[in-house]
């Protein structure tokens, strides 16, 4: 494990209209590593992802990556520098087509050979994808649209991804689809991960680290496998 | 019968005329939902900056010796005059109102439009300004009907502005990411696309098609007046929301039938109430059928 | 400051010089076929000194520069408004009240002129609040109403002669059914498609009103409309009521007066009635309120027809008073007018719309030599105004974001 982390958040609060969201989330997360946030609904998981993308402001504290603050970094100039997230809810877009929704994830690129490339790799992870190609995202089925929304994200060739909830409504078959290209993209590759999801269970598994989130807070860190067992965590998130 | 095709003409002129304006309401309400109530300025400032560059050019004298080069070039400068303007009242009054109430930044830019057409009015002067050349003379006679040069022109322009825009919106990776930014604008910043810069080039592309507007209605009707804006663009508000508001086919459909409407109501029913069709069809529309024409739903706008 | 200044200074210039490049082809090119720059580098060198000087004391107030000055202000001010809470509310009003009572006694012509102004669009501006500020209804053809009023009295008068205390009833009954005709098929819409087709209504009223020549005179107008008149017991030739018209201006202030001061009861009234409560849940969120049994359609139909019943009585007044009645008076930049005067004192406040109306009357008429200028400024002030101070002058205590606000 390298020493210095590739993202790092320090002592972050966030609001989200009038509502604090986060106070005071700190964590970091190394280069090469799959890293798991688990909590309970509204504990601020997915705030703490776009305040990382740059979406939702940060009223206190600071966002490193790669050494460097990004709280000031316009939200469009961070999956340039590598940061890029799969958000909730996969939000692909419904009226492009599966092919357009792709190509946008590659919209900063300008290398046309490298995007023809990553395309067909993504077309390889996910063959459903390629069938589809001219459908438009919106006519996908929730298994279809979670597929097309991480080939999005890698379409951007991300140094960092972020992943929020990427088994939300989806059938035990194809979550398990979906962790086993998470796996695969983060062992081929290298692509640091960081996994927010409310199944703790499924996330602890993939993940080598892990982080609870409590309204806002982080009360617990530690090895996945270690949390795993933690009876605490057992009995608050995975229903024993 | 003869009489019918002949307003059928007008109607297309007039309609596609409505079509551009229109297409600037929708784009920019794809991309942000909100009314761009200074757009019908776009459209006057249009017509007199078409003016005042054809008369320069006649000034000069080129005008004698190369009428197409001067029109052509009166033309673009008009439709990027526009777009500036376009993006320096959206800096002012749209986005420093981004996260506020619809009803503050729809006042700001009622606001823009009152200034602008008092601008126009100081700069310009209060009456007409009338056209100093006419674009083409004479017509077609076909049978019993006839179609004036100027009307030719107006439709095929119009027609080339549509296609044009099509390809644009729906061919290029910059018409993806407005398409993108309409449908999602926080997702379309995960993908690095600026929202900022694909607004601002809505209003300006927007703005550049209601200037084209404006040049070819001075010479349609001979001149132009600093208060032109206002009626025409709650026609064309009217034809963008008839067609479905954020639908681009949908904004072209709209305005040929606010066009037609208005031609065959002040032909065959009043001449006097001419304005008042385009309303009552608004209206009725939204009463019956408040997604328009071509439009799925309300809330769910594209580009 | 030196930072700040960079930061702003950079997007001050730049955005000065985008100026200059939209100034300078409306006024320096020429039909001779020359360019000048004279003209817009002057017209430029103004904006670029007033705006400049603006920014500076923008900055300096920001960077704390201006404390020494503004902070004994400040306090100042806190000390008055703390000592005017002191008094009872009921205070205020009375000495509002008497101000208003005995104003003509101390003023010339013009200025009940002007006066009578500022009550007519208070009347127009409160009506217009329990449409927008309170049920949340944004009403771009406001005006309408006030052109059903002032032409049921002018034709009435003109016709039938009827005198202006029987009419006032007419007239109001008048706008609020064309305020539920207007209302009913809009009734479904909500936020920009309400706004552009109550745009659409009042210019249809409009155009009827400057196209059926038979009824209305079109676009000439209705003249000899007769001023409102009393009895005044008479003993000449045996005691009877002698009635005589009000030509004075000063009586007719007091009309208008009366009039407003109704409508600022009525407002008041409505505001903290269970009705206005049902309208304000309209406004926060129509479906919850309509779940908990609001009944939105006949409440939104009820705004409309309660916002027209002060229209029409200020137009009956405005018919009364001009002796003139024509469609210029009635167009959209009016209902714009309307709109502004209660957004910039603040919508839902009833002394902030109050102030509003006020501001937007007296100040044009004290700047009477800019008269050119006046619109200009005053589009300029709404943009402005909505950026810096959205909620108007005096921000109504219960606010709350309207339902149309939320993201969509």
């Amino acid at each position: 494990m390298a020493a210095e982390p590739i993202l790092e958040l320090q002592n972050v609060h966030a609001s989200y209209g009038n509502i604090k969201a986060l106070k005071g989330v700190s964590l970091k997360v190394y280069p090469g590593e799959i890293v798991a946030i688990i909590g309970a609904n509204g504990a601020g998981k997915s705030t703490t992802l776009m305040t990382i993308c740059g979406i939702v402001a940060v009223d206190e504290g600071d966002i490193l990556y790669q050494g460097r603050s990004i709280t000031k970094v316009a939200a469009e100039k961070l999956p340039v520098m590598g940061l890029c997230q799969v958000p909730e809810g996969r939000r692909i877009f419904p009226r492009l087509t599966v092919h357009e929704n792709l190509e946008l994830g590659a919209f900063y690129r300008r290398d046309r050979e490298g995007i023809e490339k990553d395309m067909q790799r993504v077309y390889e992870l996910f063959p459903v994808l390629k069938e589809r190609k001219r459908q438009q995202g919106g006519t996908l089925s929730g298994g279809e649209q979670q597929m097309l929304a991480i080939g999005r994200a890698l379409m951007s060739r991300p140094k960092v991804l972020l992943m929020d909830e990427p088994s939300l409504g989806l059938a035990p078959l194809i979550v398990q689809k979906i962790f086993d290209i998470i796996h695969e993209v983060n062992q081929k590759e290298g692509t640091t991960i960081l996994l927010v999801e409310q199944n703790a269970n499924l996330a602890l598994q993939a993940a080598q680290r892990g982080y609870v989130l409590e309204t806002g807070r982080v009360t617990m860190e530690d090895e996945a496998e270690k949390l795993l067992h933690n009876a605490e965590i057992r009995k608050a998130y995975l229903g024993e | 019968m003869d009489y019918f095709i002949q307003q059928l003409i007008n109607g297309i002129t007039l309609g596609g005329v409505y079509a551009l304006i229109a297409l600037g309401y929708t784009m920019v309400y794809g991309v942000i939902q909100l009314i761009n109530f200074a757009h019908g300025e776009f459209f006057a400032a249009g017509g007199y900056m078409g003016v005042i560059l054809l008369n320069w050019f006649i000034g000069r004298g080129y005008m004698s010796t190369h009428p197409m080069i001067c029109i052509g070039a009166s033309v673009v400068l008009t439709m990027g005059y526009c777009a500036f303007l376009a993006m320096g009242v959206e800096k002012i009054a749209y986005k420093p109102l981004r996260s506020a109430s619809r009803l503050a930044v729809l006042l700001s830019a009622l606001g823009m439009s009152i200034f602008l057409q008092n601008a126009m009015m100081l700069t310009q002067g209060v009456f007409d300004k009338p056209y100093p050349i006419e674009l083409a003379e004479g017509s077609l006679t076909v049978g019993g009907i006839t179609v004036s040069y100027l009307q030719v022109i107006i439709v095929v322009f119009t027609v080339v502005l549509l296609v044009g825009l099509n390809l644009l919106v729906f061919k290029t990776r910059i018409g993806m990411a407005m398409r993108a930014t309409a449908q999602d604008k926080v997702m379309s910043s995960l993908v690095a696309i600026s929202s900022n810069r694909i607004i601002s080039l809505t209003f300006a592309v927007g703005a550049g098609l209601a200037a084209a507007a404006g040049i070819m209605v001075g010479f349609y009707y001979g001149s132009v007046r600093y208060d032109m804006g206002f009626v025409p663009g709650i026609k064309a508000f009217a034809a963008a929301v008839l067609g479905g508001i954020g639908n681009i086919t949908g904004a072209m459909l709209g305005g040929l039938i606010i066009g037609m409407v208005e031609v065959f109501g002040a032909g065959y029913i009043s001449g006097q109430y001419k304005d008042v069709f385009a309303f009552i069809i608004l209206i009725a529309v939204l009463y019956f059928k408040p997604t328009g024409i071509m439009g799925e739903n309300v809330d769910d706008t594209r580009v | 400051m030196i930072r700040e200044f960079k930061k702003i200074g950079k997007i001050y210039v730049f955005g000065m010089l985008w100026l200059l490049g939209l100034i300078w082809p409306m006024v320096g090119i020429h039909k001779d076929g020359s360019l000048s720059f004279g003209r817009a580098f002057t017209i430029w060198s103004y904006i670029v000194v007033g705006t400049f000087a603006c920014l500076l004391l923008y900055l300096l107030n920001k960077s704390g520069y201006l404390d020494k000055a503004t902070k004994p202000m400040g306090r100042v001010r806190d000390d008055l408004v703390a000592k005017a809470r002191a008094v009872p509310v009921w205070i205020w009003t009375l000495v509002a009240l008497a101000a208003a009572l005995i104003y003509p006694l101390f003023t010339a012509r013009y200025a009940h002129d002007v006066a009578i102004q500022v009550l007519i669009y208070i009347s127009l501006g409160l009506g217009l609040n329990i449409v927008v500020g309170l049920a949340g209804l944004l009403d771009l053809g406001y005006i309408a109403f006030y052109g059903v009023g002032a032409y049921t009295y002018a034709l009435l008068s003109v016709h039938y002669g009827m005198s202006f205390w029987l009419c006032l009833p007419v007239a109001a009954v008048l706008a609020s059914v064309a305020g539920c005709l207007i209302g009913y098929p809009t009734l479904r819409m909500r936020g920009d498609y309400l706004a552009i087709v109550t745009l659409g209504f009042g210019e249809i009223v409009r155009l009827i009103l400057n196209n059926w020549m038979s009824l209305t005179n079109g676009p000439n107008g209705i003249l000899g409309i007769k001023p409102p008149g009393i009895y005044v017991p008479s003993f000449e030739g045996g005691f009877h009521f002698e009635h005589i018209y009000l030509k004075k201006l000063y009586f007719l202030y007091y009309i208008a007066l009366a009039i407003a001061v109704v409508t600022i009861v009525a407002v008041r009234r409505l505001n903290f009635s269970r009705i206005g409560r049902a309208w304000e849940s309209i406004r926060e969120d129509e479906t919850a309120a309509e779940l908990m049994g609001v009944n939105t359609f006949m409440l939104k139909l009820l705004a409309y027809a309660m916002g027209a019943v002060f229209a029409g009585l200020a137009g009956a007044f405005f018919a009364a008073r001009m002796r003139f009645v024509s469609p210029e008076s009635f167009t959209f930049l009016e209902s714009a007018m309307v709109l502004s005067m209660v957004v910039l004192g603040g919508m839902g406040s009833i002394p902030g719309i109050i102030l509003g109306c006020a501001a937007l009357i007296v100040l044009p008429e004290v700047f009477r030599e800019f008269e050119l200028y006046r619109m200009l400024v005053f589009g300029a002030a709404m943009t402005v105004m909505m950026i810096f101070r959205p909620a108007g002058l005096i921000p109504a205590k219960r606010v709350g974001t309207r339902s149309e606000e939320k993201e969509g």
